[in-house]
């Protein structure tokens, strides 16, 4: 298994699955409820022009959320 | 059960009409689906208590019965995080005392993206009602790459599958013939409750169903919903759960949260699996979609961190452009038209207290309102715009680090913004802000921003500030760009202040979708904008007819002897009287009791002031021109000879109105959307107080230092 990264870590552009929800108060609630589960796939789309919040892409649709959510959210690259 | 009166048409003795609620995700069409199904027949209102909106319409069957069809707010997750879901939980459940629990519901989905959307769809079957789902949007997901085998949806499902493009039109014949069905059948999908959590769910089911007396199915559901709803947005008119049942969750959370079960994750990944399972033979992509779509091009400009801010800064130059070049023809024509209208009531009504209560109360004060109406109009429309286009999100995307500076997100953006023109359209813009608290916030500020009805003050006041004929117009710009930076700061400052004190809360979530971008059905568009704009009226006129009447009684009461000028009415009126009363407030300011008519009647309306100087000083009002006015400022003298209105008494008077809530449209307003009279006055406090202690400021260091 390839190290896990944090999500806001990500290359923009690049893809990766959901391993893990780390922090305290790990992962809204919302969040998951917008698909965002461990083994769901994303794509990083972009940051904003001031470098936060993160777009990102899951099951076909774009999302966003803040780098402190991003950072509790553990990923693994994909290939 | 009885047919609740506010459903609107008489019961039949047999049967009640059947009650449609029609849900879905914010951005899957379901607005334009409704306008399709029902036409005109709509009532919009508000869910009593909440600053919800509530639509309820009325379609026909295939055989001319009539359903009423209740538009729900778009919601993602029974799991309510605003106001605007927590009303579609609570009808849904029948937790609402002031609209029906639904006979059946009608599920719109975004066919483009099915799994997210049928999320919620999984929740509301739980709830044992027959439901109709509607796959919109099937005209773009084809042209996507999307095969979508409705049919086969249809049979592991076992409702009715409708494939649509309510903006077109198309599948609405179908969508008829389903609801025309007098019986429908319930869901056959089967998905079982994990295991972690299924005794839970059981004992809350029980618990429901003998102390809440909740329905077995409604339970159910209720009981799965009430694990993962944690931090349970409640909103006025919901009935509260039993404390029995309180305590069973509680006990299992707590033992949960000992254990380490992450149970949210665990019901939520079930649903998903379910749906999974679901869209796994009904989805099919084709492989020739691979280039980047058009969204995805525009998105590429749009965010772009140069061209971005380019776009967005064009948009906002455009929709204010807009404003005031449009609007000034009809609010002309509205200004000429009360103007008429009083004279004509003047003319053929007998001179009288009641002839002047009429004209000058109520046509002027209400005119005075109205005159703005085309710009709210024209702000509405644009709002209704961006956010038909999809444009919304990206704004609140690229504005949301610079929001999240003073603690909001970039969802305040375009309220903040739109208090440029007219603080009202603004903090009726806040709604679609889900943080109750972050939404007081911003309607709090929003009416720091300068609007358009200051300009005449600060034109005025510029006018009298510099000597000579004309006034240099880099000047008058300057002084004016000095006043919205004022007015800018001030906002943005409060935000970051009631944000860390008295609203203090979690730092707002930016959990955003970014739907594709798409052309907006105008219609709909103008639609929204006419019923915003009428609801403004609704709900704000008789507040602002009252104070109108009010303000009017304080000028033309009591009577001067006949044949007094209206200068020595105004004076000794109780707004004269009280215009004294407020001088030594006001002195330390280097305003005397004559300015402080204008401040008290100006609260009508800020432009209200220059009216009320034209009567105190005696000047001519040439509406337009301010040349007569402006000269009888700068000869105005108080009593021991000294000059009134100094370059100094100018600026501090400008910013004074800067910072002051001068405006009843904006108070009656904010009493609506706040559902409290607690807001507005606090607002009012703060305002003012703030506009007083920096003008003496202002005023004091300026005559220490000279000016």
């Amino acid at each position: 298994m390839a190290d896990l990264v944090r999500l806001s870590e990500l290359a923009v552009g690049s893809q990766a699955a959901i391993r893990e929800f780390v922090g305290a108060n790990s992962a809204p609630l919302r969040l998951r409820e917008m698909g965002m589960l461990v083994g769901t796939k994303l794509t990083f789309v972009r940051k904003a022009p001031l470098g936060d919040p993160l777009e990102i892409k899951v099951r076909g649709y774009r999302l966003t959320l803040r780098k402190t959510e991003a950072d509790q959210i553990m990923v693994e690259p994909a290939e | 059960m009885a047919l609740p009166s506010h459903i609107g048409s008489e019961p039949s003795a047999h049967s009640r009409q059947p009650v449609y609620a029609l849900v879905g995700n914010p951005n899957c069409g379901k607005s334009t689906l409704f306008n399709a199904l029902t036409g005109l027949k709509q009532k919009v209102g508000n869910y009593p208590g909440v600053t919800v909106e509530k639509k309820i319409g009325t379609s026909y069957s295939q055989h001319g019965q009539p359903m009423t069809i209740i538009d729900l707010p778009g919601a993602y997750s029974l799991a309510a995080r605003s106001p605007d879901e927590a009303v579609t939980r609570d009808v849904l459940l029948g937790r609402r005392t002031d609209t029906p629990q639904p006979d059946r519901i009608l599920c719109v989905v975004d066919a483009n993206n099915l799994e997210r959307n049928l999320y919620l769809v999984h929740q509301i079957l739980d709830l044992g009602r027959p439901v109709i789902l509607i796959l919109n949007m099937m005209d773009v997901a084809r042209k996507a790459g999307l095969d979508i085998r409705s049919a086969r949806l249809e049979r592991e499902l076992g409702i009715p599958v409708i494939p649509c493009e309510a903006i077109n039109g198309k599948g609405l014949v179908p969508l008829r013939l389903a609801m025309s069905r007098p019986d429908l059948p319930l869901s056959k999908h089967a998905w079982d409750v994990p295991s972690a959590i299924a005794p839970a769910v059981s004992e809350l089911q029980a618990s429901l169903t003998d102390n809440d007396e909740k329905p077995p199915f409604i339970a159910r559901a209720e009981a799965l919903l009430l694990l993962t709803d944690q931090d349970a947005v409640h909103v006025a008119g919901s009935v509260a759960l039993n404390p029995r049942t309180v305590e069973i969750l509680k006990h299992w959370q707590t033992r949960w949260q000992t254990e380490g079960t992450d149970w949210a994750e665990t019901l939520v990944s079930s649903r998903y699996d379910a749906i999974g399972k679901l869209c796994e033979n009904t989805v099919i992509e084709s492989p020739v979609q691979n280039g980047p779509s058009a969204s995805d091009k525009i998105d590429t400009v749009v965010t772009h961190p140069v061209w971005g801010w380019l776009v967005l800064g064009s948009i906002m130059t455009l929709i204010f452009l807009s404003i005031f070049t449009f609007a000034e023809y009809p609010m002309n024509w509205i200004d000429d038209h009360t103007a008429s209208f009083a004279d004509w009531v003047k003319s053929s009504m007998s001179p009288g207290d009641l002839r002047d209560l009429i004209t000058d109360g109520a046509i002027a004060g209400v005119g005075g309102v109205v005159i703005f109406l085309p710009q709210i109009l024209i702000l509405f429309f644009f709002i209704g715009l961006l956010e038909g286009t999809g444009y919304m999100a990206r704004a609140a995307f690229i504005m949301d680090r610079l929001m999240s500076r003073v603690g909001l997100n970039g969802k305040s953006f375009i309220p903040m913004l739109s208090s440029y023109a007219c603080a009202i359209p603004g903090i009726m813009a806040t709604r679609t802000i889900e943080d109750h608290k972050d939404r007081l916030v911003t309607i709090l500020v929003a009416p720091l921003m300068s609007c358009s009805a200051r300009l005449p003050v600060y034109l005025l006041m510029i006018a009298a500030l510099i000597p000579g004929e004309t006034v240099p117009v880099l000047t008058k710009v300057g002084i004016m760009m000095m006043m919205y930076f004022f007015g800018t700061v001030g906002a943005f400052g409060f935000a970051w202040l009631f944000k860390r004190t008295l609203l203090k809360g979690e730092p707002p979530l930016m959990i955003m979708e970014l739907p594709p971008y798409r052309m907006p059905a105008i219609l709909d568009v103008a639609r929204h904008m006419v019923e915003r704009a009428w609801l403004f009226l609704k709900r704000a006129g008789t507040i602002i007819l009252g104070i109108s009447i009010i303000l009017w009684f304080l000028a033309a009461y009591p009577k001067a002897p006949e044949g007094a000028l209206p200068k020595d009415q105004l004076a000794q009126s109780y707004a004269g009287q009280a215009g004294h009363f407020i001088e030594p407030a006001i002195e330390p300011l280097g305003f005397d009791w004559q300015i402080g008519i204008g401040l008290i009647t100006s609260f009508a309306a800020r432009e209200v002031f220059v009216s009320t100087m034209s009567v105190v000083f005696n000047a001519e009002d040439d509406g337009e021109d301010t040349t007569p006015l402006r000269y009888a400022l700068t000869s105005a003298k108080w009593p021991d000879g000294r000059p009134l209105f100094t370059p100094l008494v100018c600026f501090t008077l400008m910013i004074f109105y800067v910072f002051a809530m001068q405006c009843v449209a904006t108070v009656a307003v904010v009493r609506r959307e706040t559902n409290s009279w607690k807001w507005p006055f606090f607002q009012i406090g703060y305002m003012t107080g703030t506009a007083w202690i920096l003008s003496f400021i202002v005023y004091q260091a300026g005559t220490a230092l000279g000016f």
